[in-house]
């Protein structure tokens, strides 16, 4: 018997596009796509460093733009794209943002990085698309500049202090 | 060939760039269940009774570990792994028992059904340096007396024609590393394996072998990446403990458990608050005649942790008369730990601004200051320093910086300033030894050691491949095992100056076994202890903080557009991970003047802001310009590697130079942290 204060949780399959392959489960609709891709699919690219939006370090891509997967319900991705870290590396190549953060040196402990790479992947899409920001003039086409590049990524917590390497790295991948 | 002192990229790097690096709960293990704690919502008392009926019921639900219900353990020294041994609440937030189920998401929802009653006793966990009940410790941690005094510091304080006297105060800090402690616990054929988020895989074997009454040998602890550590991770605290109770009740079964964000602001430690009650004396000239501290912080009921505050004082400047104290306040709170720097880190912060507030008085320059009142040996021992190059740093930074013509300006509405901050840590090394062993034209050298973003992976191999005289790439090596040889704990930024040092030792031992051509399966190990001219010498590195502050003039919002340090820290083995970790000890004191406080309510007995929503840390807009460098500097006397440590340096005056900084721009003097604008705001001109 149900004890008290027990509500059953709901189940329902979804088919969500991981890193380029197709997998099919059933999850509690009450699941996160993080726990989805750590606990489920045994994808760990995507870190837990808070489960409550504050830290970034669950960053993935959705579609192409970057969200957080601790705040996003798995049963939303269902018939989606989700692309982490190591999917932005096939067969080990690595993305031009990646190898910034290694010529940069932009990371030791490298629990963030995984979301500091996607989180970067995405604003500098956001950036080629136009998306103004608080660090720049929002009447122009916004620039790739350290502040912009700063203020963008300032949704990504690093306490090894990794900071002005990341936005170096990030420079470099942006001029390609 | 020499790889010392190149800039090799990182071997984990592509691991972590890509996240396929395997932290303690991302270990590969079939069937796992999931395990979640259970925390009194009192700050003291007792449990009296516990109803897990509901809990149990739930589909998925596997045990409930409560208090006294699980194995007796034996009582060690670090009182807070004794978890349910009793029912006694020490402070909120402990450990009161756990869950293990089939998932996570049913773990986290049978913690809601769990019910426990408890008898309240009445709490006190209200920090103030004004309490009657402080206490004087027996010793501070590092083994030294809680107080020292030369000659008399009131008297020179009531004659000399300058004096600083006030008092200063730091915060409470939580370590707070990315990744939250976690393991990933196995309990089969009377064997424990612990797949663990640590700082020293030895002192987790160690310490829960005895603590759980097993052989050392029943215990392996592996540890291949830890997500940060800062201090939190250098000593196993309660949750490992539990993850391996829940491993005993389950064998068989792979136990993961990771702690919540807010978890880590009550289970695995602290930097306490600190009082620094700092003076200092000097003549016309700036010639110091007294400098003092006495420091004051809590502790927690059980178990004392002293943060020793005034130990930079004892060995800093030159004066005749000298006093350093430490009192404490034991508290029902959080055990406090290790933080980045411990001692060093917030006791360079008042007598950092003191100094300056000195130089403002004499209408001297706090780097002239400074220099006039450079000793000429260890001023609490006597003994030389095996090296000090503080006036270099201070005198390069101040070049590198622009300090010359730093009259504070206004730059629009925003007011400019610059400011400057000695630091220091002292430069030790504990017990390690390393094996290596030749196979098929590779060497492979092995050690329990940890890289917690330091760069042990890639440093260790540098040092073995330039005493072996063969290429890098010729050199592998494996940390983070207790499967290898004994390593001691990465903390005190001793780590690459053991851990070089006992692999010199083991080269050493290697080749005079097998020469320079071994056969495949040679194998020899090298020791390492500590230092034998440590007793002669006063071994410190040294560095100097230069910060840039901006303050809006109608807001008094504060941004640190620049931070510039220069260090001498003995030998530097890769310059590409050392610039990385005195950078990132930087970013973390701009963070510590900043933002980082930890707001205990001493009605309830915790830290409210307990996630990174309320507790603050540096963000990357917050540190867009921090730059290291460091002077070339050879000390035979501190270890066989001549390399000093740099893991702490950098967040140590960081601090204190943004505060002069801040003050430089708009005359207004925060004695307290953090460097709110709030304090600021009242006396903008």
């Amino acid at each position: 018997m149900a004890p008290a204060g027990y509500r059953r949780g709901v189940e329902t399959a979804i088919t969500t596009r991981v890193d380029g392959t197709t997998r099919t489960t059933r999850v509690d609709t009450r699941t996160t796509l993080l726990d989805l891709l750590r606990e489920r699919l045994g994808n760990t690219s995507p870190k837990k460093g808070c489960d409550h939006g504050q830290c970034g370090a669950c960053t993935v891509l959705l579609d192409g733009r970057r969200v957080l997967a601790c705040l996003t319900l798995a049963v939303t991705t269902h018939d989606h794209d989700v692309t982490t870290a190591d999917g932005l590396a096939p067969d080990g190549d690595l993305h031009p943002v990646q190898q910034a953060f290694l010529d940069n040196d932009a990371f030791q402990c490298g629990y963030c990085t995984p979301g500091q790479v996607c989180s970067a992947v995405g604003a500098l899409a956001e950036l080629a698309q136009g998306h103004p920001s608080h660090a720049g003039d929002i009447t122009a086409d916004p620039e790739p500049t350290r502040a912009e590049i700063a203020e963008r990524m300032s949704g990504n917590l690093c306490r090894c202090g990794a900071y002005t390497n990341i936005i170096t790295a990030v420079e470099q991948a942006a001029r390609g | 060939m020499n790889t010392i002192g190149q800039d090799i990229p990182r071997r984990d790097g592509h691991a972590k760039v890509t996240g396929t690096a395997t932290y303690a709960y991302e270990t590969p293990a079939d069937n796992a269940a999931y395990c979640a704690l259970l925390q009194a919502t009192i700050a003291k008392g007792q449990v009296t009774e516990i109803d897990i009926t509901d809990a149990l019921a739930l589909p998925g639900v596997l045990t409930i570990l409560t208090p006294g219900d699980v194995q007796k353990l034996t009582p060690v020294e670090n009182t807070e792994l004794h978890v349910l041994q009793d029912n006694e609440i020490a402070y909120r937030g402990q450990i009161i028992g756990a869950v293990i189920a089939d998932t996570s998401d049913i773990a986290r929802h049978a913690v809601e059904l769990v019910h426990f009653t408890y008898h309240v006793d009445e709490h006190d966990s209200a920090y103030s340096p004004d309490r009657d009940d402080l206490y004087t410790p027996d010793k501070l941690v590092t083994g030294a007396p809680a107080d020292t005094s030369t000659g008399d510091v009131d008297a020179a304080m009531r004659t000399a024609t300058h004096t600083v006297d006030h008092v200063y105060s730091t915060a409470t800090n939580h370590n707070n590393p990315m990744e939250p402690h976690a393991t990933t616990a196995l309990w089969q054929d009377d064997t424990l394996i612990l797949w663990d988020s640590t700082q020293g895989v030895h002192a987790v074997r160690t310490t829960l072998a005895e603590v759980l009454d097993l052989r050392p040998d029943q215990v392996r602890v592996i540890c291949p990446y830890v997500g940060g550590g800062f201090g939190a991770k250098g000593e196993p605290h309660a949750p490992v403990v539990i993850a391996a109770l829940a491993a005993r009740a389950l064998p068989g079964r792979p136990i993961r458990l990771a702690l919540t964000r807010a978890q880590m602001f009550v289970l695995v430690g602290y930097r306490t608050p600190t009082t620094q009650h700092t003076r200092v004396a000097a003549d016309d000239t700036g010639r110091l005649t007294a400098i003092a501290i006495a420091a004051t912080g809590q502790t927690a009921r059980i178990r004392e942790y002293v943060e020793h505050a005034g130990a930079a004082t004892r060995m800093m400047y030159a004066a005749p008369n000298r006093a350093t104290s430490h009192r404490v306040a034991a508290l029902d709170v959080a055990v406090p730990t290790w933080m980045r720097a411990p001692g060093e880190c917030p006791g360079m912060f008042g007598p950092e601004v003191a100094i300056d507030e000195l130089a403002d008085a004499l209408g001297i320059d706090p780097i002239d200051l400074r220099v006039a009142n450079e000793p000429d040996v260890d001023p609490e021992s006597g003994n030389p320093f095996s090296s000090r190059n503080l006036v270099a740093c201070l005198r390069q930074g101040a070049d590198r910086f622009g300090w010359a013509d730093r009259a504070p300006r206004r730059d629009g509405d925003w007011l400019v300033g610059t400011g400057v901050a000695a630091a220091v840590f002292p430069a030790f090394t504990m017990r390690a030894t390393a094996a290596i062993r030749y196979d098929q034209g590779r060497y492979t050298v092995e050690i329990g050691a940890a890289d917690l973003g330091t760069g042990a992976w890639t440093v260790l191999p540098q040092i073995a491949a330039d005493a072996l005289e063969v290429p890098l790439d010729q050199v592998d090596v494996g940390i983070g095992d207790t499967s290898y040889p004994y390593a001691s704990t990465a903390g005190g930024s001793t780590g690459t100056a053991t851990w070089g040092s006992a692999v010199l030792a083991a080269v050493e031992t290697f080749r005079d076994k097998f020469g320079t051509d071994p056969n495949d399966g040679d194998e020899a190990e090298g020791t390492h202890d500590q230092g034998p001219f440590n007793e002669q010498y006063a071994t410190y590195a040294f560095g100097a903080q230069f910060a840039e502050v901006r303050v809006h003039a109608d807001t008094a919002e504060i941004r640190v557009p620049r931070l510039l340090g220069v260090f001498a820290a003995g030998r530097i083995i890769n310059p590409r991970t050392a610039r990385s970790q005195f950078i990132g000890g930087m970013t973390m004191g701009l963070s510590m003047a900043l933002h980082e406080n930890s707001e205990l309510d001493p009605r309830f007995g915790h830290v409210m802001n307990h996630d990174f929503a309320g507790y603050h840390i540096a963000s990357c807009a917050d540190a867009t310009d921090v730059r290291a460098f460091w002077i070339d500097e050879e000390d035979p006397h501190v270890n066989p590697l001549g390399a000093k440590g740099i893991g702490e340096i950098g967040i140590v005056g960081t601090a204190a130079a943004i505060v002069n900084a801040a003050h430089h721009a708009t005359g207004v003097r925060v004695r307290d942290l953090p460097l709110t604008l709030d304090k600021l705001l009242p006396g903008l001109p």
